[in-house]
């Protein structure tokens, strides 16, 4: 010891020991620093490369001025559901939200609720041919703010001046004869998907919508949800390359989602007003199945091509804008529930588009056309993702987004050979949610929700979707502009669902028209009397 | 008790060892500015779901972020450098322990994200036992910053 150099007070020794931490802090650090750095690069590189923005949603506009007057015809599950993003929870409803909350503290449905903005609206009718329904809504919201008043029929309601607008969530059969009547009376209309019941009615509804200076807008409220709005700018980045295939899928394995609802223990003919449920309904004699159950036959409900399809169709014509099919093929049957329905529980439904194209990386020409897919079953709920596949990259879309590069990519080929892009792991992830599914209390609220449906998110809150699309509603009622999906995204929508539906029932193609924009004919069928039949199949 | 050069120099490399990994782990994150444990703490079983769940609050997750990364990287560097090692020894049992029951390898709940098959006793346990060998040898003593201001009543012996 004595014989060791030393350094002022301390020995080599004890320095060395004393400071030999700091090479090793250095060298942890400079590792832990360099390959995040690194791996960080490489993503702004590919982000850099695809350029997608996550386009900020166009906000919709002030709710100042006079209250709008709304009036709610069907006051059932949808109908209190559109209600309450309106602004109206009825009594039992809080008291459900808040037992609900006393069992999972994490579900936010009554915060959220509370905590809404307020959309400056007066719920002043009511029209519900269920007593109970209607007496529900008159006894949650008769209050000194609000007076509402029961009518009978709708007609009564828009023609008794007391109603601006209208929200429309009754058995599909009612959608277009409403929507029609109060288009032609000046009175806004907010009607849920499909928007018609047969073709005729989509024309005339069309023409009504044109000739109204009423706002009319169809309930597909994923339009609101952020990821379509950045899968649209995918899009338009031709991030994907040429799209050649779609699929998109209903997987459900619960009563709920199969359309087996709770028949309610009053509905008797002297709660039920049964006449006026039917309306144009072939004329059969009361029965509570068809009731509360309507969406299981085809006199009432579209079956899975109207009722689900739809929302799907949506969800890519949002994105893609690829309009109405050229044809149609489905198949399917009844395989799962065999109880009287006459709507199929397992359907396909294929849909081409020969002339559309999202855009090529390849040599002009090489690529054109498009089949949309969709897949369902109501025995089943494996998650299907809906998957757009391009030549340069796969999208896989719902409430959150991912894309994939494909391994054969053109646009991508020198990143991939390179290997800064690994067909293995997402290119580009958007998921607001990380795992956030608080208030989700069924199967079928998950299929929802996972499909975009449910929920969004706007600057890291979690937004009910369907409240955007009526807060846009009733922006473009108080401020003018254009709803997101408006008659003619609804017309396209619906005639796509109707030539779902007759090609299942005819069990043969069936083609649309472009030039004299109709569904060809097939001969020796009305196609309305197709649709309209409540049969499973025409033989 | 008197330790061995080789007893010594094996709780160094221990603490040396785990001081690197707190520290790594502190630095990855300090430097992935879009780093965050919401994910982590969403995905949390067992006993104190709720407690972690309501950490990875929109209000208070940047605090826990924050926290997490200080914790991380200040207790690798006092291990590495080898001063107030008994401090970052009782530090990291803490923010080991936490990552312990958020996760716990308890029967019938779910292991998310783990390599291997845990019974009640996964690495999380096992590195805050080792930090507790660490607290129990005042190796600064014998191998770090301290050494060259060491106080008598912690020398090894």
């Amino acid at each position: 010891m004595s014989e060791e150099k030393s350094f002022g007070k301390f020995s080599r020794r004890n320095l060395i020991k004393g400071l030999a931490g700091i090479p090793i802090l250095g060298a942890a650090w400079w590792a832990g620093a360099s390959t995040t750095v690194a791996k960080r690069k490489e993503s702004r590189e590919i982000l850099d490369l695809l350029n997608i923005n996550a386009a900020a949603p166009p906000p919709s506009g002030s709710m100042e001025g006079d209250p709008v007057r709304v009036g709610i015809i069907g006051y059932g599950g949808r109908g209190s559901h559109l209600v309450r993003v309106l602004g109206f929870a009825s009594e039992d409803w809080i008291d459900s939200a808040k037992e609900a909350l006393n069992t999972n503290p994490r579900d936010t449905r009554l915060k959220s609720f509370l905590e809404q903005e307020n959309l400056n609206v007066k719920l002043t009718g009511v029209c519900d041919v269920f007593d109970v329904n209607a007496e529900k809504a008159l006894n949650s919201f008769n209050t000194d703010n609000n007076k509402i008043k029961r009518y009978r029929t709708h007609t009564e309601m828009i023609e008794s001046g007391e109603v601006d607008a209208i929200v429309i969530a009754t058995p599909d059969h009612w959608h277009a004869p409403m929507a029609i009547d109060a288009l032609n009376a000046g009175v806004h209309v907010y009607v849920e998907k499909p928007m018609t019941h047969n073709i005729k009615e989509t024309y005339q509804l069309r023409e009504a919508a044109g000739n109204s200076k009423a706002v009319f807008a169809v309930g597909h409220q994923h339009r609101q949800t952020q990821s379509f709005l950045t899968a649209q700018n995918v899009i338009s980045q031709n991030v994907l390359g040429h799209v050649s295939l779609i699929q998109v899928n209903t997987n459900r394995n619960d009563d709920n989602g199969a359309w087996q609802y709770n028949i309610h223990d009053k509905a008797s003919p002297n709660s039920i007003d049964w006449d006026l449920f039917l309306g144009n309904a072939p004329k059969v004699s009361f029965n509570k199945e068809h009731f509360f159950r309507w969406r299981k036959w085809w006199a009432y409900g579209s079956g899975l091509s109207g009722d689900l399809m739809t929302h799907d169709y949506d969800r890519v014509n949002c994105v893609l804008k690829m309009g109405i099919p050229k044809s149609v093929i489905a198949s399917g049957g009844i395989y799962t529930h065999n109880d009287g329905r006459n709507v199929p529980d397992v359907m396909q439904v294929n849909m081409d588009f020969p002339d559309f194209s999202t855009g090529s990386s390849q040599k002009s020409g090489k690529e054109k056309g498009m089949t949309l897919v969709y897949s369902a079953t109501l025995g089943n709920q494996y998650n299907r993702s809906s998957i757009l596949m391009g030549h340069d990259a796969t999208m896989e879309l719902g409430n959150s987004l991912s894309i994939y590069a494909d391994p054969q990519s053109t646009r991508f080929k020198e990143s991939i050979a390179n290997g800064k892009i690994n067909p293995q792991i997402p290119i580009y992830q958007y998921d607001p949610a990380v795992s956030d599914v608080d208030g989700i209390t069924s199967a079928t609220s998950k299929y929802f929700a996972d499909k975009g449906l449910l929920w969004t998110y706007r600057d890291g809150k979690r937004v009910d979707s369907t409240y955007l699309h009526i807060r846009e509603w009733l922006s473009v009622i108080r401020n003018g502009g254009k709803p997101s999906c408006g008659i003619q995204e609804g017309f396209e929508e619906a005639i796509t669902a109707h030539m779902g539906g007759l090609s299942y029932k005819l069990g043969r193609r069936i083609d649309w028209d472009v030039e004299k924009q109709e569904i060809v004919p097939v001969e020796g069928y009305d196609l309305d009397e197709v649709l309209l039949s409540n049969t499973e199949k025409i033989t | 008790m008197t330790l061995s050069n080789r007893q010594n120099n094996a709780v160094v490399l221990f603490r040396l060892l785990i001081g690197w990994h707190f520290f790594y782990e502190g630095i990855t994150k300090l430097y992935n500015p879009s780093w965050t444990a919401k994910a982590y703490l969403n995905s949390s079983s067992g006993p104190f779901k709720w407690f972690f769940e309501m950490l990875s609050g929109d209000g208070i997750i940047g605090i826990i972020d924050y926290l997490n990364i200080l914790g991380l990287a200040g207790i690798g560097l006092a291990l590495i450098l080898g001063f107030w090692d008994k401090w970052a020894s009782i530090a990291g049992i803490i923010l080991l322990l936490f990552y312990y029951i958020s996760q716990p390898p308890f029967p019938g709940l779910a292991q998310i994200g783990t390599e291997g098959n845990y019974f009640l006793v996964n690495k999380n346990l096992i590195e805050a036992a080792g930090l507790y060998v660490i607290y129990c040898f005042p190796t600064s003593q014998y191998f770090g910053i301290q050494k060259l201001f060491g106080s008598s009543n912690n020398q090894l012996k």
